[in-house]
């Protein structure tokens, strides 16, 4: 039977109050979200703590999908299922849909937090792979009040972000751009488990059809969940077409580095990264000549 | 500590360890031991009971943090004596084989067609997907959850096969 070691539990219901308690107790505390990452490592006594701060009751403050002109601001606590279900998100960033049904399943996605997603910093979770992608900022809050950082700073690298000891995560931003579209691939051994591989990307437009950014986020192969730059720097200003896709793929095979485990060999998974980057850039632009994402308030931005 | 939540519609309260797992709360310290719990990794969905109306694996989640809130388990799914469509449908369907898996397999359905009368194969299959039966392939599930979906809507025939009345496999499956 796995059962965590002794802890005390608490509860919050304002952010204010998880920071001050944080301040408080130190890194002898933790927060849980959604628990279903923090709560199996705890069984495991792969991670122990004094104190568990129970931040549920935020979910009335940190749940939400708000669109505002040009920007989508996603609250901490949002769960898996209501960033699957909200219309907005898919009308602006198609990619969430394409991920959020493979990730997990439905009863972890009832729990599961884009919060705890993000500060979980498993190099596997695809929410890091998807906000990489959409070059996503994440809000922090502690005593000093909020700083607000890129994804390429929040990842410090596996299990570890920039949020300290008495921090918590607010709130993720993401820029919603014009003739912009995203997708997601995920190649995985069963329904629920976790990927092999899996690849988001971005994709703008310029009015003259050439691509004016492109962003791609891999997931489960290696330590770095930060995008890939040599990608942005091979397409922009060119034309898309086939070519293009292939030498992305190339760039991303090359510039990941998975491991062989029971997923997969490392040469396999490295032919995914190249193939997958390949299917979401080609989906991306077709979802772009298709109208599908950029949308806010039913207008394309 | 002291928690105090609804279950099934009664309040409880009890003084347990912060650390005590809800699966374990409901079945060692209310002895409703109809939730069942299999993997303890979140991976079988044995032990999937609702918390606020919506279902999660009571394994993954701490009896401490359902303080407060609603929980309802399989004992809670007969109503006034009375068996809900999903648990007849597993009956009619021959649902189960062992029966390990039923309980969370019921659970999930219920709160399927509460949300969607009319679901699917595909969305049946895609509600259950967290959850492992050894035994019965699945088919026999999904079958039963269809019953139950034409019982409640009242367009089942005892004529046919059951299970087989409903022509839903049109719904739109994202
Ligand atoms: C069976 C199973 C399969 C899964 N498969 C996948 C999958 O395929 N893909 C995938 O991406 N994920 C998968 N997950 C993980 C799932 O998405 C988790 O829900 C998610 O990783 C963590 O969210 P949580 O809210 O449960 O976080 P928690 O477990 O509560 O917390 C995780 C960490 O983040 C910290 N934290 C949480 N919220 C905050 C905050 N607001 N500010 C600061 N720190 C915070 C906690 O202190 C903890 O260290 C799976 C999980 C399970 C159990
Ligand atoms: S015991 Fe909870 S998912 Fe298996
Ligand atoms: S009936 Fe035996 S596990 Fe499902």
């Amino acid at each position: 039977m796995q059962v965590p070691a002794p802890f005390e539990y608490r509860r919050v219901s304002t952010v204010d109050e998880a920071v001050a308690l944080l301040y408080r107790l130190g890194d002898t505390a933790r927060l849980v979200a959604g628990g279903h990452s923090l709560l199996p490592m705890m069984k495991l006594r792969l991670a122990n703590f004094e104190y568990l701060i129970d931040i549920n009751e935020l979910h009335d403050e940190l749940g939400y999908v708000r669109a505002e002109p040009g920007l989508i601001r996603i609250g901490a606590m949002t769960r898996h299922r209501e960033l699957r279900e909200s219309a907005e998100l898919a009308a602006a960033f198609p990619v969430f849909g394409d991920a959020e049904r493979v990730i997990a399943d439905p009863l972890v996605r009832n729990r599961g937090t884009l919060g705890g997603s993000l500060c979980q910093a498993d190099p596997s979770e695809d929410l890091s792979a998807v906000c990489t992608t959409l070059d996503a900022s994440c809000v922090i809050h502690g005593m000093d009040g909020e700083r607000v950082v890129s994804m390429e700073d929040f990842h410090r690298g596996p299990y570890e972000t920039a949020v300290g000891d008495a921090e918590i995560l607010t709130e993720v931003r993401f820029p919603v751009r014009p003739r912009g579209s995203s997708a997601y691939e995920t190649v995985e051994r069963r329904a629920g488990d976790w990927a092999v591989v899996s690849a988001g990307a971005a994709v703008w437009l310029d009015e003259a059809g050439l691509i004016a950014d492109a962003r791609v986020g891999l997931a489960a192969v290696g330590p770095h969940t930060a995008g890939i730059p040599g990608i942005a720097e091979a397409l922009r200003g060119q034309r898309p077409a086939e070519e293009l896709w292939a030498r992305a793929g190339d760039i991303a095979a090359e510039a990941c580095d998975p491991v062989t485990d029971r997923r997969g060999s490392a040469a396999y998974k490295r032919h995914l990264a190249r193939e997958l980057t390949m299917r979401v850039l080609r989906r991306s632009v077709a979802r772009i000549d298709a109208h599908i994402g950029g949308h806010i308030d039913g207008q394309e931005v | 500590m002291q928690v105090t939540m609804t279950v099934n519609g009664e309040e409880v309260t009890r003084d347990i360890e912060g650390r005590l797992l809800l699966v374990h709360f409901l079945r060692d310290h209310l002895q409703l031991t109809g939730t069942h719990w299999g993997c303890d990794t979140s991976n079988c969905g044995t032990c999937v009971v609702w918390l606020d109306g919506e279902p999660v694996k009571s394994c993954t989640v701490l009896a401490a943090m359902a303080g407060g809130h609603e929980v309802r388990t399989v004992e809670g799914l007969e109503q006034n004596g009375e068996l809900d469509p999903v648990q007849r449908g597993f009956i009619e369907c021959h649902g189960l084989q062992c029966g390990f898996c039923t309980p969370g397999m019921m659970m999930t359905a219920r709160a399927l067609l509460d949300a969607n009368p009319d679901p699917s194969d595909e969305e049946i299959r895609e509600a259950i997907s967290g959850q492992i039966c050894r035994c019965t392939g699945y088919a026999t599930i999904v079958r039963s959850i269809r019953w139950a979906a034409a019982e409640q809507a009242g367009t089942r025939t005892t004529a046919e096969e059951p299970g087989r009345t409903v022509a839903s496999t049109s719904g739109s499956a994202s």
